[in-house]
């Protein structure tokens, strides 16, 4: 993720989008909340063994000393679980969002700048890919394929959701095509690609990064909610999973249990307020007229 | 780069090249569901090196419609506008480029005509570094500093990393005629460039544009409503006025303004105001016959101008459209003056 890399204050693009992300609190706890959830995740495993074994004795075990979050029903240790949990929904989230976003910008800016036919011809096929409906297409998937892996899932995702933003991006850029600027480059010949790119496209980079993180939380929530449904083939660590497993054995019946269904839920939560409010300072961060202020 | 100094051949034009841009019976008809609308019903314009040739008329004559077609931005319904003497409607794909170098076009609102994220830098060198006139960001910081300093956006450097907002008007409309410059054009269009301007900057403005024009060699097709603007920057050139997408009067720009013809002219002329209050007391004011200007789905048959017209007499002027011929030193459309 491109804010991960905005190190300490320097000069040039990244500082002054650290800056942006710095100046509003909201925004600056969802960074830091983002990067929380990104550390346990994918630092965490580092530090916590990944033999967790099935012990029979310690069904729902209690919070303790030795197991921070209890035990599951298998008698695993829920702690373990949860910090190699994140990893997937994280990177199904991540690698679903940049599919849907780039056929979504690519497709929307070449139907709102070339129109004709193409754009018409590029209208049909959103309104036909709207028409599908996802889950059924996970459920006729999964029941062909049981081992669908998670890159599999995310291009599916990927695949199925862009035609929303890809919508509101040509609207966009038929706005912005008639704007004088974009004369102005047609008047200096810079050719279609070369405005597209770089008088075009820069002009929506805060509206499109914000759509990304969001794509980004739309398919977390859509593969945890196939874990949920037991679309998705139950191998790996995984926090959907750990919710539909919770599900399955009637955790929430069961004080004691509650650790183990209530832990991924929030984990998946923190994540997604980090997100959302640092969207919010994005737009700021991302766009020059907003960065001075 | 280096040789963007007085060359000079550009300052005096020798009259029989073609000149650089033409005009010759463009009209442009647009159609609106109220009907036909005639923006720029048939005009001939001629713009050479190092001279400029105004446009002046009041709002809706069709002077932008006649400078968007001059820029090939739009494309006239009928006629055809000349580079060099050819037809650019006819240019294949290089000619086209060297008529998009060599004809540059200034927009009215320097507000919208930067792109709002981009800096200084990138904006004026993007023209520079596709066609591959520098590489790299060391030689682009030095070519983009040349410019500015040429359009008088001085000290440059201080410049070059500003986005547009954090530029006055001026200063944006200076980056604007500096992105025309990269192009190293032979005319500028400038549609109203300096009209967004307060007077004190656009004095400065003009005078920027004026060394161009002389030191450059770059021919201007100025467009403007104002006549104070037209006969500070074009007194060496030619103005032209417009009326309902008709030249009505085009000549020397010192006869024209000292000396106007046309009644619509001496109207215009007349409606300067005068900032010295004794003067303005003895002035006498051109008065026309109506105040309304016919609408352009239904224009008046004769002369556009008659209905309004102070000199009308009965006869050819509701019947016939009086053509643009040569009497007293200049082009006239009308009647009664060209009749003697």
């Amino acid at each position: 993720m491109a804010v991960t890399t905005a190190s300490p204050p320097a000069a040039g693009v990244w500082g002054s989008i650290w800056q942006g992300i710095t100046r509003s609190t909201s925004g600056f706890v969802g960074l830091c909340l983002v990067l929380g959830v990104l550390l346990f995740s994918f630092v965490g495993p580092l530090f916590v063994d990944p033999h967790n074994p099935t012990d029979v004795t310690r069904i729902w075990g209690p919070m303790s000393s030795e197991h921070w979050l209890g035990t599951n029903h298998e008698g695993k240790d829920t702690l373990t679980q949860l910090v190699l949990g994140g990893r997937e929904p994280i990177w199904v989230g991540v690698t679903a969002a940049l599919i849907t976003v780039a056929i979504a910008v690519v497709l929307g800016a070449v139907a709102g700048y070339v129109r004709g036919r193409v754009d018409h011809f590029l209208l049909q096929l959103t309104d036909i890919t709207m028409t599908i409906p996802f889950i059924v297409l996970m459920l006729v998937i999964a029941s062909f394929y049981r081992t669908s892996s998670p890159l599999v899932v995310s291009f599916i995702i990927g695949l199925v959701t862009w035609p929303y933003l890809m919508r509101s991006i040509r609207a966009q850029v038929l706005t912005l095509k008639e704007r004088e600027f974009i004369e102005a480059a047609r008047l200096q010949d810079l050719g279609t690609a070369r405005i597209l790119l770089i008088e075009v496209l820069p002009n929506m980079a805060g509206y499109i990064f914000i759509n990304f993180i969001i794509a980004i939380t739309n398919a977390i929530y859509a593969v945890v909610g196939m874990y949920l449904l037991g679309l998705l083939p139950s191998t790996a660590d995984n926090w959907g999973l750990m919710i539909q497993q919770a599900w399955d054995n009637n955790a929430f019946l069961l004080p004691q249990a509650a650790p183990f269904l209530v832990a991924p839920m929030v984990m998946i939560m923190l994540f997604q307020i980090g997100l959302v409010t640092m969207t919010r300072s994005l737009e700021q961060a991302l766009n020059p007229r907003l960065r001075d202020r | 780069m280096t040789d963007r100094t007085a060359n000079p051949d550009h300052a005096e034009p020798r009259p029989d090249e073609p000149p650089v841009l033409a005009l010759r019976g463009v009209r442009q008809v647009f159609d609106t569901p109220r009907g036909d609308v005639p923006a720029v019903a048939g005009v001939d314009l001629e713009v050479r090196r190092g001279q400029v040739l105004c446009l002046v008329g009041e709002s809706g004559c069709g002077k932008t419609t006649t400078a968007r077609m001059a820029a090939a931005l739009a494309g006239p319904t009928s006629g055809s506008v000349l580079f060099r003497g050819r037809d650019v409607a006819e240019m294949d794909r290089k000619e086209r480029a060297a008529f998009r170098h060599s004809v540059q076009y200034i927009h009215q609102d320097p507000y919208a005509s930067l792109n709002p994220v981009r800096t200084v830098l990138s904006t004026v060198s993007a023209g520079l570094r596709r066609h591959g006139a520098v590489r790299g960001r060391r030689e682009a910081r030095r070519a983009v500093t040349e410019l500015l300093e040429r359009v008088d956006l001085t000290p440059a450097e201080d410049y070059l990393d500003k986005y547009p907002h954090q530029m006055s008007g001026g200063q944006r409309q200076r980056v604007a005629v500096a992105r025309a410059l990269a192009m190293n054009p032979e005319v500028i269009i400038a549609d109203e460039s300096t009209s967004m301007l307060d007077v004190s900057i656009r004095v400065s403005l003009l005078n920027t544009l004026g060394r161009l024009r002389d030191e450059l060699g770059v021919g201007f097709l100025f467009i403007t409503h104002d006549l104070a603007v037209a006969k500070y920057f074009a007194w060496r050139g030619e103005i032209a006025v417009m009326y309902l997408g008709r030249v009505v009067e085009h000549g020397p720009t010192p006869q024209v303004v000292n000396d106007p013809q046309h009644p619509y002219t001496r109207a215009l002329v007349s409606a300067v105001c005068e900032p010295d209050p004794d003067l303005a007391g003895t002035r006498e004011r051109v008065r026309l016959r109506s105040d309304d200007i016919p609408d352009l789905t239904a224009l008046p048959p004769g002369c556009d101008f008659h209905p309004r017209c102070p000199s009308y007499v009965q006869g050819s002027c509701d019947t016939e459209r009086p053509p643009l011929v040569r009497s007293h030193d200049r082009l006239l459309a009308c009647h009664v003056l060209t009749r003697g």
